[in-house]
């Protein structure tokens, strides 16, 4: 027997369980991006005007951008006219399914075999999902029982269709369109995503759900959320996500705006489970997504939580601005860097309201050849009297060729703000794991053990079905992750 | 009836050698006691026995039970028996202390095809073997020996060695760190836990703890070898005399 640290270095290539790809008919883009595959989109959704003109305007100031590069995260340039912006099953002289009883078998075997049933008779009891195949949305379960709440869960083309006010009135007021590089791309050419509308006093019945799925080759998914949850009411809202394992990287840029208004709570879950790439760092997805939230009204709360396994590099920190007096903005993280994946990941949590309230709560998990950072901003604005902040990061590191990175950023205008900032770092042991052996446990269930024991803390923070769901996806994470 | 039979048993770490051809058989119904001075390889043996793969086996044999122990994983030899309660147990952040417990003893009794044991009947299980060490229950709801005191981590070893109920548990310097009552009470869990189909080999540098465990057989580790064997009366003559009296070199020639 070799030394002791081989049996924690040897790293195999997981299996992805979900690195299959449909072969379906499909419309695509050739790749390439200037004004004219923007307005392309546009009219391929019968967009009004005014959204043709936003998203123009993006695309514009979009040219003028450059691709940011203070992540701690590395990669080869990415060719952005190389990419295929528009991607929709099905053939070009089709229209889109009008209900679930016409979309393509083929489609609803995809998410069968994901575990999300589409049909009728085997959809999820408690939970509507909204599915999104490349660019479009295939199907939404659970629309008529949402309705009968005045609940409005539809795709992102379909309520521009059905619901343009409440578009016109909120998209990119929180996210605006000259926000950061990849949000602007993102405005330009968006193409499907979920759109939530709460209205006053509901306490929405079901949970929401969108899964998203990259199919297509070479085409990047750049899917947009806009969620409003109006006074009073509340949501709870999870987003799944997977794709093919391809040896290429394929770019995924969303944006996802809340905006919850007085006493009004948004809680919303991501449990991200794109390719990751193989342990040398080919293929899978950039992640270079744009969330944020804004607690409008008074006592309003939004609550972030993620669940990061997958993607070969994640940049996104979902963010809430405290604007109402007494809201509350939290965020609870896992991300996992296994492989040769990156991670630079956390949150921005603005105070301006007075007696607002944040927590962050960040697990980052480092194994293989992976590099996790956490980055996170406090900021107290100068009318922020009596807001607080508790942050919490720690970083649980497996074998020696990963690592951890820390930036917390923090900021206070207002002399009554309270900033509290926690940070630990710790190793699967070998001892640990021996200790466990030496109790009967094996080494891989183990190692499961310790890590799920780290992630706690977060993970009671997902709905009670996705909880479960997201400790199998860590266990098979990081399957083959100690020899 | 032989239980252990370690021949001519060799190991070491990084090329050196600490165990230079350890001879020892213990049968069913036994208790032994092995003493030495510091840095004599008491605990290299203990890790060796129970499958810590930092230390290279050179030559040698081990038998347990009839089986070839060395060939057996770490996890394998407990579920097979062979229990080691930890010099320094590990501390394990954010793992509630109940649920590895229940997952080593359903690891333990899934290996012998006894169906696993349910968190009811487990907490059962749990209740009456607690009350046997005087352990507080409130430890029970924390992280595995996180912020333990000495006396509450060797005390939670032997609470595992109650639950896996070993055919031989090897106790390694489990008397290190604890004040006198501690030692009662876990003595006191350790003689109540000793019957006729087990056996107990006892790792430790001060004879104290033999005060409260009577050995059947005493043998003094020095220098990776055992250089005595006798009665429990040794224990009291190394304790009256040190261990100089070893180290000396007279007892090679005598």
């Amino acid at each position: 027997m070799s030394a002791d640290t081989e049996t924690i270095d040897r790293f195999v290539a997981q299996e992805y369980k979900w690195g299959f790809y449909t072969d379906i008919e499909a419309d695509t883009l050739p790749p390439g991006l200037d004004e004219d595959v923007v307005r392309h989109i546009s009219t391929k959704k019968n967009e009004p005007e005014w959204l043709l003109e936003w998203r123009l305007k993006a695309f514009r100031h979009w040219e003028t951008m450059k691709e940011p590069h203070w992540p701690q995260v590395k990669y080869d340039t990415i060719d952005y006219q190389a990419v295929s912006y528009y991607s929709s099953p099905g053939a070009k002289d089709k229209d889109r399914p009008k209900s679930l009883d016409e979309v393509d078998p083929k489609l609803l075997e995809t998410y069968e075999k994901l575990g999300v049933p589409l049909h009728e008779r085997e959809r999820l009891a408690g939970v509507a999902v909204d599915a999104v195949f490349d660019s479009i949305s295939v199907g939404t379960t659970h629309k008529e029982e949402l309705a009968k709440h005045g609940v409005i869960f539809c795709s992102f083309s379909e309520a521009v269709q059905e619901y343009p006010e409440l578009i016109k009135k909120y998209l990119g007021t929180v996210v605006p369109y000259t926000d950061n590089f990849f949000a602007t791309l993102n405005s330009a050419v968006f193409s499907d995503g979920s759109f939530v509308y709460i209205p006053k006093g509901v306490r929405c019945p079901l949970e929401l759900s969108t899964y998203f799925r990259i199919n297509a080759a070479e085409t990047g998914q750049f899917e947009r959320t806009l969620i409003i949850a109006d006074e009073g009411s509340h949501v709870s809202y999870l987003e799944g996500c997977t794709a093919p394992m391809r040896d290429e990287n394929q770019l995924h840029a969303a944006v996802v705006e809340l905006v919850a208004l007085g006493d009004a709570e948004i809680k919303y879950s991501t449990v991200q489970n794109w390719y990751p790439g193989d342990e040398d760092g080919n293929g899978g997805i950039y992640n270079f997504v744009t969330k944020r939230g804004i607690c409008k009204g008074a006592r309003s709360k939004i609550c972030w939580t993620q669940v990061e396994t997958g993607s070969a590099i994640t940049w996104k920190y979902p963010s809430v601005i405290l604007r109402g007096d007494d809201s509350v903005g939290e965020f609870y993280s896992v991300a996992l860097a296994n492989l040769a994946q990156q991670a630079d990941t956390g949150t921005k949590m603005i105070h301006l309201g007075k007696n607002t309230r944040s927590t962050v709560i960040s697990k980052g998990i480092s194994a293989g050849k992976g590099q996790n950072s956490y980055r996170g901003l406090v900021q107290m604005g100068k009318n922020a009297t009596n807001a607080r902040n508790y942050t919490q990061c720690d970083s649980l590191l497996i074998g020696s060729r990963c690592g951890a990175h820390t930036f917390p950023y923090i900021e206070v205008k207002n002399p009554s703000a309270q900033v509290e900032h926690e940070a630990t770092t710790s190793k699967i042991g070998e001892d640990q794991i021996f200790y466990c052996n030496a109790r009967g446990i094996e080494t891989q269930d183990a190692v499961n053990m310790i890590v799920n024991g780290f992630c706690k803390e977060v993970f009671r923070e997902l709905p009670m079905e996705f909880a479960m769901e997201a400790q199998a996806l860590m266990d098979v994470s990081l399957e083959g992750s100690v020899g | 009836m032989k239980m252990l039979e370690i021949k001519n048993l060799k190991a070491g770490v990084e090329g050196k050698e600490i165990l230079k051809g350890i001879d020892l058989t213990i049968n069913a119904g036994e208790v032994h006691a092995i003493m030495g001075p510091n840095g004599s390889g008491k605990s290299t043996l203990a890790q060796v026995l129970a499958g810590r793969d930092a230390f290279d086996v050179g030559e040698g044999s081990v038998t347990f039970n009839g089986q070839d122990l060395l060939e057996l994983a770490p996890e394998v030899r407990v579920r097979e028996g062979l229990f080691l309660a930890f010099q320094y147990p590990v501390e394990i952040p954010g793992v509630n202390t109940t649920y590895f417990l229940r997952a080593a003893v359903n690891a333990v009794r899934e290996h012998h095809g006894e169906a696993a044991l349910n968190a009811v009947d487990f907490l059962k299980l749990m209740r009456q073997k607690i009350n046997l060490l005087e352990l507080d229950e409130s430890l029970l709801k924390r992280s595995v020996n996180e912020g333990f005191s000495g006396g509450e981590k060797k005390r939670a070893e032997i609470l595992q060695m109650a639950l896996l109920n070993p055919a031989m548990a090897v106790l390694d310097e489990t008397d290190s760190g604890l004040d006198i009552d501690a030692l009662k009470v876990v003595a006191n869990g350790v003689n109540t836990l000793k019957r006729a189909d087990n056996a107990q080999l006892i790792i430790t540098h001060y004879q104290r703890l033999l005060d409260y465990i009577v050995p059947d057989f005493v043998h003094v580790l020095y220098d990776g070898r055992i250089v005595k064997s006798g009665g429990k009366e040794l224990a009291l003559e190394l304790e009256e005399k040190g261990y100089d009296w070893i180290t000396s070199g007279e007892l090679q020639t005598a």
